[in-house]
């Protein structure tokens, strides 16, 4: 009888389907996975070290570059956790604000990762449909930050600004026709706000579009179904959180169990899966986008009606206004203070956390009352899920660890930090 | 968040926190609450003993562990440029780095690991915190109580050099294959001690000392303000 043994293989980091730079080293039994060893770090930037050498404000831009899909919602728990401890209470606008951008990482979180999943599955045209939506929340966040990605908007306190109240519009190019242009721009005429609910106007439309591509799709279902089954129990055992904890039928969810931001004051209902599967994953995500679609419409309404500040007026902790800063002397050393030293919050620990697009993402910050965080620990949510990729491909067959790494939504900038 | 709610939250907490002092002061646990968060302080012997009583006893029911992280108490609460009369020179960019003298602290209050831990059942968190010995950094291993703690075991001891005992598989995971050193340790320098380039004559990446000068662009200050001052005298258990 000839020898049979296991054999190791490597997958990744240039593997298109490692979404970014996990290496994984399988230890195979011809097709079935017997182990799998994610080796990761291959991205670590040691944010938490950096942030350790700066004012706290200094670091909000390194939080979009943590989930480099989902930014606001990273500079989000990070700004909560130093308003607790500052003991800021921020203005009713602002929540509105933060939790209308929220969504808005939400909606592009999952479409980045329908369309990935997809393609990593074998769908190539789900990708295409996502990528031209998300073209248009990328103009909100650009509208409103300046930046399409890395939007550095939240603040401790509120916002960075308001919202704008023009739509910036294509301009006629020689690269597309003047109808095109026009056609583009026909959603833009009004404000940011104006553009924000035509979208969630039209959105349900379209991913009912992505739903009739995947959700009765034959391949789609023999990929998905059954694989990866995680039952509630070892969900909780294993640090799950959001849509993987979701999926194996736990309704659990900070926005509604925990709520922060304007969550308490929008409507929205909070899909839970059955089997806890990975089409289980797919179809709790697929309505997070709709109920997503529904807090905008809410969010925009209520921003529509009631104008106000985004920011704290606190000068100690927010910067006075430019014009303030020209003609006041206490406002330029307000101003001259807060950048060259920023501020220094009492000494003490907080650990604020959000909802982010892929489960939990907390910041616990130590403060010893100075001007920089004497430690910061990001808890991001894929670093514990991909924690649990041996026990959720054993047994499975080589092509299932394309699919349990879509359904984990893995991205490397937060999990390597 | 509404009134009600506050006030609910607020009840849960001094339950828990009553709960806790009941049951582990007698073991020498610390329970406080601040920022409407409670911790406890466990000392290290009772680490597992306590944590899966936590896990497992109705009134608690963490069945969650959310977050284990490493800290390095070295340097706490000291300045990099202590400015308490006017003086003539600035703070210098350049060269004189503030060295954190790393044996102030004592030996025991060096190091710590903090674990996080939530009840879905109770919809409450709980911060436990363990300080360990600063010489010999070893701590039970809580994964046998809660598998989550697996990675994030391995990267508070591929950071801080803390060692799990007990961890099935105690290796690095974030830093670089070979890696020497524990990068998050107060007294490791923010520029690394290594870098690597590609040299064209040996055809092979090569690692030499690092060139970067260290530079401090803000330094650390500690400002006494007033306005917290006062509120931690009115209302030191919650904010």
């Amino acid at each position: 009888m000839p020898e049979i043994r296991n054999y190791t293989l490597n997958f990744g980091p240039q593997h298109p389907a490692a979404h970014g730079v996990l290496r994984l080293v399988l230890e195979m039994d011809g097709e079935v996975i017997e182990r799998a060893d994610p080796h990761i770090g291959l991205l670590h930037r040691a944010t938490e070290k950096l942030a350790e050498s700066k004012p706290y404000n200094q670091t909000i831009p390194y939080m979009d570059r943590l989930d480099y899909v989902s930014m606001m919602c990273s500079e989000h728990g990070y700004v909560m956790a130093i308003e607790k401890l500052l003991g800021v209470e921020v203005p009713l606008r602002a929540k509105y604000i933060r939790t209308l951008f929220d969504e808005i990482t939400r909606i592009l979180n999952h479409l980045m990762w329908l369309g990935t999943h997809a393609l990593d599955v074998g769908a190539m045209t789900v990708f295409l449909y996502a990528f031209r939506e998300r073209e248009d929340l990328m103009d909100c966040y650009e509208a409103v930050s300046g930046a399409r990605m890395h939007a550095a908007y939240y603040r401790v306190g509120g916002v960075y600004r308001d919202l704008p109240d023009v739509m910036p519009r294509y301009a006629n190019n020689q690269f597309r026709s003047d109808a095109d242009i026009a056609r583009k721009n026909e959603t833009r005429q009004g404000s940011l706000l104006d553009f924000i609910d035509d979208f969630a106007n039209r959105f349900p439309g379209l991913v009912d579009e992505y739903e009739t591509l995947l959700t009765d799709n034959r391949i789609w279902k023999q990929r998905t179904v059954g694989i990866g089954v995680v039952t509630p129990e070892r969900a909780r055992q294993l640090s799950f959180t959001g849509p993987m904890v979701r999926g194996s039928g736990l309704a659990w969810d900070l926005r509604k169990k925990q709520p922060y931001a304007a969550y308490n004051r929008v409507d929205f209902d909070i899909p839970v899966g059955v089997n806890g599967d990975c089409y289980d994953r797919y179809l709790v995500r697929i309505e997070e986008l709709r109920q997503s679609t529904r807090i905008i419409k809410q969010c925009v309404q209520w921003l529509r009606e009631n104008p106000g500040p985004v920011i704290v007026q606190d000068h100690k902790i927010s910067p006075p206004a430019r014009d303030y800063m020209k003609g006041d002397m206490e406002s330029l050393i307000h101003h001259f203070k807060l950048f060259t030293e920023g501020y220094c919050p009492p000494a003490g620990e907080a650990y604020a956390a959000v909802e982010a697009p892929k489960g939990e993402f907390g910041c616990y910050v130590v403060s010893d009352g100075s001007n920089k965080p004497f430690r910061l620990k990001i808890r991001a949510p894929g670093f514990a899920h991909l924690a649990a990729m041996d026990e959720m491909v054993k047994g499975h067959m080589l092509a299932d660890v394309v699919a349990v790494i879509g359904t984990m939504d893995v991205v490397f900038g937060e999990i390597d930090r | 968040m509404n009134e009600a709610v506050k006030t609910k939250s607020q009840l849960r907490h001094e339950t828990l926190q009553a709960n806790l002092i009941d049951r582990y002061a007698s073991k020498g646990c610390v329970v406080t609450a601040a920022l409407g968060e409670v911790t406890m302080v466990i000392p290290r012997e009772h680490l597992l003993a306590i944590a899966t009583e936590l896990r497992d006893d109705a009134a608690f029911q963490f069945e969650e562990l959310i977050d284990a992280c490493g800290i390095d108490y070295a340097g706490y609460g000291e300045s990099e440029w202590v400015t308490q009369e006017a003086s003539a020179a600035g703070f210098n960019r350049g060269v004189n780095r503030h060295i954190i003298d790393v044996s102030a602290r004592g030996e025991n209050d060096r190091f710590a690991v903090v674990y996080h831990l939530l009840s879905m059942v109770h919809n409450q968190r709980l911060r436990l915190r363990t300080f360990v010995d600063a010489l010999q950094p070893i701590v039970d291993s809580v994964v046998g109580i809660w598998r989550g703690a697996d990675w994030f075991e391995r990267e508070a001891f591929d950071l801080y050099g803390i060692m799990f005992s007990g961890h099935p598989d105690l290796r690095r995971i974030l830093t670089d294959y070979g890696f020497v050193g524990h990068p998050f340790r107060k007294d490791f320098p923010l520029e690394g001690t290594v870098q690597m380039r590609y040299d064209a004559e040996q055809a092979r990446v090569i690692y030499e000392p690092v060139t970067l000068d260290p530079r401090v662009l803000v330094p650390k200050v500690i400002r006494e303000d007033n306005r917290f001052v006062s509120n931690a005298q009115q209302d030191p258990t919650d904010a």
